[in-house]
C-alpha cells in the first residue's frame, strides 16, 4: 500500500467521520430546536407546563359555565402541556406521515391560512374521498367540551382519532401509524424530548395523541376588534359593528343565545334545519352517536370567532358567505326541511325578519370576530422530510 | 289600549302591596316643577367597588347626574356616562335602542304629572335596553312597541329594574340574563308575546310586586336558582307564573325557587306565543306550571278561576318538540306545596286533562295536577284541594319560609379580585406575547431588549405603546395598543419591567 494510498484512506477516514459528527451535531441541534418556551397566550410554569393567560382571567362567569355577556369568564381551557408537547404537535400537524398515502396532514383540511378550516364545502380524505361534513375551525379548541359536528367526542384526544383512523379522511390504522413513526428516528428522538417520562423508546400512539391535543390547544384567538371593545374601548367598533353586535344580541335575531359571548358559543346541539348540499340527503347529526331521535339534524353550535375567515357555513357547507349564513335564519321555521321529516327545531329558530340592512350589520359585527395574531409558525419542514404542502396565498385573508 | 285600565291596575297594585305607596307619592305629586327624589342616590353605593352596586342605605350618589330631555338620545348620554353616573331622562318619546356595556350606571325616568319617559320601537327597533354592564339601575320608564325585549340584560350582576310600565315590547319584557343578585319590582307588563318577566340562567335575583297581565307567561324563572318571586299579580295571561328547566341551555338546573304571597287569577289568555317557542304549548287556563324544576315552594298564593289548573307539576316529557339533553335531570323533585287558597280552577280544562279525569272518574278537574317522575314532594292539608297524580306526595314538615326574606345576596357581588400585577401579566402573555418574547427575536423586539430602554420608566413605556413611533429599521412598526386603558397600559409595563425569562 502506498503511501498515497494510506493517504487517501486517511482522508476518506477523516470525511467519513467528519460528516457523522456533522450529522450528529445537526441531531442534537434539531432537539435544541424543540422549543423551550411557551406560545403567545401562554405562561410557562416552573414545572414546564404552559398555562393559559388572556384578558377574560380578570372576570366570572354564573356558575362557571363560560358563558354570558362581553366581560364573562371563558370555559376552562384544556392547558398545562409543555412547551416541547406543543411544540412536537405543531410538526404532527403539518406532516403528512399521519395519513395511510402520506399525502394528507391534519393541516390539508385545517388550514391556518384558511382559518384552520379548508375553505371547501365539504373535506376531501385520501384519495379523493368526499367527506359529508365541512371541516371546522380549530382555533380555541381548548375552550369547548365537545368535539366533531355531532358532537360525539369529548376530548380532543379522542377527536384526533376520528380523522386519521377514517377510511374517507386520513385512511391510516393505528398499526401502521405506530410503525410508521417508529421508522423515523428524528421523531423517536423529539419523543423522547416530549415525553421525558416515558419508559420505553418506541414511539407510543398516546403521546402522539397528546402532542397534537397540546398544540391544538395552543390556537388561540381572543384579540380581535370585538375584545377590544368587549374589554372597555369603546372606539374598537364603529357605529356599523355596534349596531350589528346590537343586532346579534337582540331578541329579534337573538344569534347570542346559542352563539354566546365569550366565545360564540353555548356548546350545544341545536337543530336548526340547515339545508344540505344539492342533491345529498339530510344529515342525520347527532341522532346518530346519541341514538336518539328527538336529536335528529342536531349539531353543535360552532363557535363564531374567526368566523369571516371559514367559508363556506354550516355542517353541509352550503351557505357560502356570511351573509348567506346569516339570511339562513331570515327565511322561515324550517324552510329547508325536506317534506317528509318532522324535525324537533330548535325553538329559537323563528321568523325574525330582519331588514337587508340588518343582515349587512350582522355580518359587519362577525367581521370584528376576526384575530389571528397568535398564528403558529409553519414549519418549512417535517421531521418524516415529507412535503408541507401548505402555501400561504397570494391574497392576504381580510382581517 | 285603554290606559286608563292600566291606571286602574296601577292603582290596585299600589293600594295592595305598601312598597307601592312610596312609589304612588312619586307619581302624584302635584306640583308641576316636582322631580322625583334620585332613588339611586338613597341605594346606590357606587364606592362600593367597582362592579357592585350596592344596596346600600343611605349611601350617596358619587358620580355625576347626566340629564336627557325629550329630542335628545339617552345612548349620547350613556357614551358620555362614568361608572357611577345617573342619567335622569325626562317625558318626551325616545326612538332608540339604549345599549349599556359599562359598569355601574343608573337611568331614572322622572316622571311629571303623569307625562312618563317613554321609549316607543315603534315596532321597528330590537330591543329598548340592552346591558351587559354589572349594577344597572332602571326605573320609571314606559317601553312600548318593541320587536325584542323591554330590558335585557346579558351577564349584568348586582340589576335593580324596578317601576317601569311595559307595553307591548315584544318577546320578553324584563330579561335578565346570566345575571347574579338582580331586583325586580313594581313593574306592571302587557301584551308579551312570551315571558312578561323572565328570569333566564340567573341566581339570587328577587320578583317582587309587579304586575303582570295579558302576556302568554306571566313570570318565568327558568334554569336559576335562588329566585323569590312574592307578591305579584298575575292575571289573565296564558299562564301565571312558572318555573321551568328548559333542556339545551347551557346552565342546566333550576332549584331553590319560592313561589309566595302572589294573587294568580283568572290566567285564561288565549296562547299567543309564535309557533315554535316553548310558552306556545301551555294550556291557557294555567296558575302555575312547575316543569323539571327541583326546590320549588309554593306558599301562600291566592290562585283563582284559571281554568286549565292552579298548578300543574311536570317532567320534561311533557315539553314536547324540544330535543332531549342528557345534561338536563328532566323530574321536578322536592315540590313543596304549603298553605295556598284555590278555588274556582279547572272549569274548562285542556283536552288531556280532559282523558286524565275520564280515565280516574274524577267529576271535576283537579286544583293540582303533577305528571310523570320526580321524588321527595309533599304538600300541606291536601285534603283543602282537588289533587291529581299526587299520590306519592308526603306531608310537609315545614310551616312556612317565613325565614327566607330575600334571595338576593346580603352584599353585591364583587368583581373577581385581581392585583395590579396580574392585570400585567394578564395582559403581557394574552397580548404583547403575540409579537414579544423575552430573548428571542420574534415580531418585535426581545423584552431585554424593551427592559434597557425602559428601566425605571414604566410610564415611558406605557406611554410609548398608546402611541408608537417607528424607531426601528429592522423591526416593523408597532400598532398602537390605545386600546388597552391607562392603567392597564402602566400595569404591563411594570410587568415586563419584572420579567426574567
Amino acid at each position: 500500500m502506498s503511501n498515497k494510498k494510506i493517504l487517501g484512506y486517511l482522508i476518506l477516514i477523516l470525511i467519513i467521520a467528519l460528516s457523522s459528527f456533522y450529522f450528529l451535531n445537526t441531531y442534537s441541534k434539531d432537539q435544541a430546536l424543540l422549543s423551550c418556551n411557551c406560545p403567545p397566550g401562554f405562561q410557562l410554569t416552573e414545572v414546564n407546563t404552559c398555562v393559559a393567560r388572556n384578558l377574560y382571567l380578570q372576570y366570572n362567569s354564573l356558575q362557571n359555565s363560560g358563558v354570558g355577556g362581553l366581560k364573562s369568564a371563558l370555559p376552562t381551557p384544556r392547558d398545562g402541556f409543555s412547551p416541547q408537547q406543543i411544540d412536537l404537535g405543531r410538526l404532527l400537524f403539518f406532516d403528512p406521515i399521519l395519513s395511510k398515502d402520506k399525502t394528507i396532514s391534519c393541516a390539508s383540511c385545517h388550514n391556518p391560512y384558511k382559518g384552520f378550516a379548508d375553505g371547501m364545502p365539504v373535506t376531501i380524505g385520501v384519495g379523493g374521498a368526499v367527506q359529508t361534513r365541512s371541516a371546522p375551525t380549530i382555533w380555541n379548541v381548548a375552550y369547548l367540551n365537545s368535539f366533531f359536528w355531532d358532537g360525539r367526542a369529548t376530548t380532543l384526544e379522542e377527536q384526533v382519532q376520528g380523522p386519521l383512523y377514517s377510511s374517507i379522511e386520513m385512511g391510516n390504522t393505528r398499526e401502521n401509524l405506530v410503525a410508521s413513526m417508529n421508522k423515523i428516528g428524528k421523531y423517536k428522538k423529539l419523543f423522547q424530548e416530549a415525553f421525558p417520562q416515558s419508559k420505553n423508546n418506541s414511539i407510543e400512539l398516546d403521546e402522539l395523541y397528546t402532542a397534537i391535543t397540546a398544540f391544538e390547544s395552543s390556537l388561540v384567538s381572543l384579540n380581535s376588534r370585538y375584545d377590544q371593545y368587549a374589554h372597555g374601548y369603546a372606539n374598537a367598533l364603529d357605529e356599523n359593528e355596534i349596531e350589528g353586535l346590537n343586532i346579534f344580541r337582540s331578541f329579534v335575531a337573538r344569534c347570542a343565545e346559542c352563539h354566546t359571548p365569550p366565545l360564540f358559543t353555548n356548546q350545544q346541539i341545536a337543530v336548526i334545519g340547515v339545508p344540505e348540499l344539492e342533491g345529498k340527503p339530510l344529515d342525520l347529526g347527532a341522532e346518530i352517536p346519541n341514538n336518539d331521535p328527538s336529536m335528529r339534524g342536531g349539531f353543535k353550535v360552532p363557535s363564531l370567532r374567526n368566523i369571516a375567515s371559514t367559508a363556506p357555513y354550516m355542517h353541509s357547507g352550503s351557505k357560502e358567505t356570511l351573509r348567506d349564513a346569516a339570511e339562513f335564519y331570515n327565511l322561515g321555521r324550517g324552510h329547508a326541511v325536506p317534506d317528509d321529516e318532522n324535525l324537533r327545531l330548535h325553538w329559537h329558530i323563528w321568523e325574525p325578519n330582519l331588514t337587508d340592512v340588518e343582515l349587512d350589520r350582522l355580518v359587519d359585527f362577525m367581521n370584528t370576530l376576526t384575530d389571528e395574531s397568535f398564528m403558529p409558525l409553519i414549519p418549512a419542514k417535517v421531521p418524516s422530510g415529507l412535503a408541507v404542502n401548505i402555501i400561504k396565498p397570494m391574497v392576504k385573508i381580510k382581517p | 289600549m285603554n290606559f286608563s285600565n292600566k291606571w286602574i291596575n296601577v292603582l290596585v297594585l299600589i293600594t295592595l302591596f305598601v312598597g307601592g305607596i312610596i312609589m304612588g307619592k312619586t307619581f302624584f305629586a302635584k306640583t308641576s316643577t316636582y322631580v322625583p327624589m334620585p332613588t339611586t342616590a338613597r341605594e346606590f353605593d357606587s364606592s362600593a367597588g367597582s362592579d357592585s352596586s350596592g344596596i346600600v342605605s343611605a349611601a350617596s350618589l358619587s358620580g355625576d347626574i347626566l340629564e336627557v330631555k325629550d329630542g335628545e338620545s339617552i345612548v349620547n348620554a350613556v357614551k358620555k356616562a362614568k361608572p357611577g353616573d345617573l342619567i335622569r331622562v325626562y317625558p318626551g318619546k325616545y326612538k332608540e335602542t339604549v345599549y349599556i356595556d359599562k359598569d355601574n350606571i343608573s337611568f331614572q325616568g322622572v316622571i311629571i304629572e303623569g307625562e312618563w319617559p317613554t321609549l316607543d320601537g315603534e315596532k321597528e327597533l330590537n330591543d329598548a335596553f340592552l346591558y351587559s354592564g354589572n349594577g344597572i339601575l332602571i326605573e320609571n320608564f314606559k317601553i312600548i312597541n318593541y320587536k325584542g325585549n323591554g330590558i335585557m340584560g346579558q351577564a349584568g350582576n348586582n340589576f335593580i329594574i324596578r317601576n317601569n310600565w311595559v307595553v307591548e315590547a315584544g318577546v320578553y319584557g324584563i330579561f335578565p340574563e346570566f345575571g347574579k343578585n338582580g331586583l325586580i319590582e313594581h313593574n306592571v307588563l302587557s301584551g308579551i308575546e312570551d315571558a312578561a318577566i323572565y328570569v333566564g340562567m340567573c341566581d339570587n335575583i328577587d320578583v317582587r310586586h309587579n304586575e303582570v297581565y295579558e302576556n302568554v307567561a306571566g313570570i318565568e324563572i327558568e334554569n336559576s336558582r335562588h329566585c323569590l318571586v312574592e307578591n305579584n299579580y298575575a292575571h289573565n295571561n296564558t299562564g301565571g307564573i312558572l318555573a321551568f328547566i328548559t333542556p339545551g341551555l347551557p346552565i342546566k338546573t333550576a332549584y331553590d325557587i319560592i313561589i309566595r304571597n302572589n294573587f294568580i287569577v283568572d290566567n285564561n289568555h288565549e296562547n299567543f306565543g309564535a309557533p315554535g317557542s316553548i310558552v306556545s304549548g301551555i294550556p291557557p287556563g294555567s296558575g302555575i306550571i312547575v316543569m323539571a324544576a327541583d326546590d320549588v315552594t309554593i306558599e301562600n298564593n291566592i290562585i283563582t278561576g284559571n281554568d286549565n289548573a292552579a298548578i300543574g307539576i311536570t317532567d320534561l316529557s311533557m315539553g314536547a318538540n324540544l330535543s332531549n339533553d342528557p345534561d338536563s335531570e328532566p323530574n321536578p323533585d322536592r315540590v313543596v306545596i304549603l298553605d295556598n287558597y284555590m278555588e274556582n280552577n279547572g272549569n274548562n280544562p285542556v283536552g288531556e286533562v280532559k282523558i286524565l279525569m275520564k280515565a280516574s272518574m274524577l267529576d271535576s278537574a283537579p286544583d293540582i295536577i303533577a305528571i310523570g317522575g320526580g321524588t321527595g314532594s309533599c304538600i300541606r292539608d291536601r285534603e283543602r284541594y282537588n289533587t291529581f297524580g299526587l299520590g306519592g306526595w308526603g306531608q310537609c314538615a315545614t310551616a312556612d319560609t317565613k325565614e327566607v326574606i330575600t334571595m338576593m345576596l346580603d352584599k353585591p357581588v364583587a368583581p373577581r379580585a385581581i392585583t395590579m400585577e396580574e392585570k400585567g401579566n394578564l395582559t403581557y402573555y394574552g397580548v404583547c406575547a403575540g409579537c414579544h418574547a423575552y430573548d428571542v427575536r420574534m415580531i418585535g423586539p426581545p423584552i431585554n431588549t424593551i427592559q434597557a430602554i425602559y428601566n425605571n420608566n414604566p410610564q415611558g413605556m406605557a406611554d410609548f405603546m398608546a402611541d408608537p413611533t417607528h424607531k426601528r429599521e429592522d423591526y416593523p412598526e408597532m400598532p398602537p395598543q390605545n386600546y388597552l386603558s391607562p392603567e392597564t397600559r402602566l400595569a404591563v409595563a411594570e410587568y415586563i419591567l419584572t420579567l426574567k425569562q
